[in-house]
């Protein structure tokens, strides 16, 4: 699955698109398929604020659960519920449907310390390398 | 998110199926030290490979496991009365050819580990056991077998032990054995040819609540990976798939059989895990009966207990239990979401006052109380189709 140029990339396989001062975050598609099935996501209210490196919810797959890391800080607008009854969207559609957040940026700069498509493609190729090693 | 998958590991100990696990791409785990496949993405990963096992079929890699085998020789000697004193289960009443689950006991009726045993002659039986548990196993049965007439032979490492599981793993392994497979009750055992390797022993056994057989198979990676090869191809036809140690997980959780570490421990006595089936009593002395004699007079602190989540969340392993006044009551031992049954499931260990089908249980999730119940185990059981012979 390619990753979109116009996202930025975590470390720990968040991403996050901005537009203005509003962004997106959502898990790679390198993240879902490293978590399995999907089965239980736990997102914030809106109104929650979320500091850049915090951890703002979890993901649980059949075996593990796994926390996810705001990307950013900001405040939630809104939580994709959709993800409460099809989980499994964060499998299907990672950079799209699967999104987890909406938030109102506090400080968009932060951008830009994360990675772009280019460098975190390269990041995962030495994971995956460490991995079958 | 944090990872999920280790890296690879040299440390890590290895079965002889390893090369081809990782050329399958399975997610490779480090498990009490071994470096397992826990899911194929191949095969479609950990549900699917679940269902195939509940629906059809699924092969395992399970040579992690170790083995002893304790004989006298030629002679009638001593080593049923040294697996009798080992042991909780009664392995007198085991014929040659039968298989039983059982376990090793320390003094105070606690678990050095579970075992199935298998009579192989009138005074030679073959001892499966936890990976994670192999040297302390191998250790406490030769120093509890000092002076009594038997050999005691750690084979762990002679085999790769394949389980074939599922209500088609006997179509499956019928392809490749000449042995009558339907002649095999469960929990018996025979020895045939598999792939041309003669006196093979199969078992009808396994670690899923289906049917199914585990065969021990020479250790060489050639041997291993071509009767591997075999079975997957053999099993082409009913959609056999290779299935990790997650699946296997979630089976056995499922049917309620126990994990070391888990479910028992060094910790936890025969009553308290329910597993009074296995221990027989009446069958003369042995290894922990004594302490277990009080602890059943002494009445119980705990017992375990099947839970399925009412609100939303996923009870994991060692989170806490909490009754409806808000008191700590107990621990998580097993937890995972049901693949078969669509709910939330976990096995706990809570005092027996609260174990009544329906008592509310509340499990500590990231600092919120969820409501569970208590409810009726195993949550599955395979329906039994009736079996000729």
């Amino acid at each position: 699955m390619a990753y979109p140029k116009e996202y930025r990339y975590t470390k720990d396989h968040e991403w996050i698109e901005a537009k203005g001062a509003t962004a997106t975050i959502g898990i790679t598609d390198y993240a879902q398929h490293e978590l399995g099935d999907v089965v239980f996501v736990e997102l914030p209210a809106a109104g929650t604020k979320l500091v850049a490196g915090k951890t703002f919810g979890s993901v649980e797959s059949v075996k593990a659960v796994s926390e996810i890391y705001a990307p950013a800080s900001g405040e939630v607008i809104e939580a994709n519920l959709t993800l409460q009854n099809k989980p499994e969207t964060l499998n299907s559609d990672p950079h799209g449907a699967g999104w987890l957040v909406k938030v109102k940026l506090m400080n968009s700069t932060e951008l830009n310390s994360l990675m772009d498509a280019a460098a975190y493609e390269a990041y995962i190729a030495e994971k995956q390398k460490e991995a079958s090693a | 998110m944090d990872s999920v998958t280790s890296p690879s590991n040299s440390a890590l100990r290895k079965t002889p199926l390893n090369a081809v696990h990782r050329r399958l791409g399975a997610k490779m785990v480090n498990f009490g030290g071994w470096d397992m496949p826990v899911e194929y993405p191949s095969s479609g990963g950990l549900m699917k490979e679940h269902r195939a096992v509940r629906n059809s079929c699924g092969l395992f890699d399970v040579s992690h496991m170790g083995d002893i085998r304790i004989h006298t020789g030629n002679h009638v000697g001593g080593a049923l009365a040294a697996v009798q004193h080992l042991t909780m289960n009664d392995a007198s009443r085991l014929a040659i050819g039968q298989a039983q689950y059982s376990a090793l006991l320390y003094p105070e009726g606690t678990f050095v580990d579970d075992v199935i045993v298998h009579r192989l002659g009138q005074d030679d039986f073959f001892l499966v056991i936890n990976a994670g548990t192999r040297e302390k196993d191998i250790s406490w049965v030769r120093d509890n077998t000092r002076g009594l007439d038997c050999k005691v032979k750690e084979l762990s490492d002679d085999y790769t032990q394949l389980a074939i599981q599922g209500p088609r793993a006997v179509d499956v392994l019928q392809k490749l054995t000449n042995a009558n497979l339907e002649a095999v009750r469960n929990y018996w055992f025979t020895h045939g040819t598999v792939c041309g390797l003669a006196n093979t022993l199969i078992a009808r056994t396994g670690y899923t609540g289906e049917d199914g057989f585990e065969i021990y198979l020479p250790s060489d990676v050639a041997t291993s990976e071509r009767v591997w090869n075999a079975v997957l191809e053999a099993g082409n036809e009913f959609k056999l798939v290779p299935c990790g140690l997650g699946a296997r997980n979630t089976l056995r959780l499922e049917s309620k059989m126990a994990l070391y570490g888990h479910e028992i421990s060094e910790k936890i006595n025969v009553w308290e895990a329910g597993l009074e089936r296995y221990c027989h009593m009446e069958k003369g002395d042995f290894i922990g009966r004594a302490a277990l004699e009080k602890a059943r007079t002494g009445g119980l602190q705990r017992i375990l207990v099947g839970l399925e989540m009412v609100e939303r969340g996923i009870a994991r392993d060692e989170y806490r239990c909490f009754n409806e006044s808000g008191e700590a009551v107990g621990v998580i031992t097993s937890g995972s979401p049901s693949p078969t049954l669509g709910k939330n499931i976990a096995l706990a260990y809570v005092p027996p006052v609260l174990s009544a089908l329906g008592t509310p249980v509340y499990v500590e999730i990231r600092s919120q109380r969820c409501r569970a119940q208590v409810v009726a185990t195993p949550f599955y059981k395979r329906r039994k189709k009736a079996i000729a012979g």
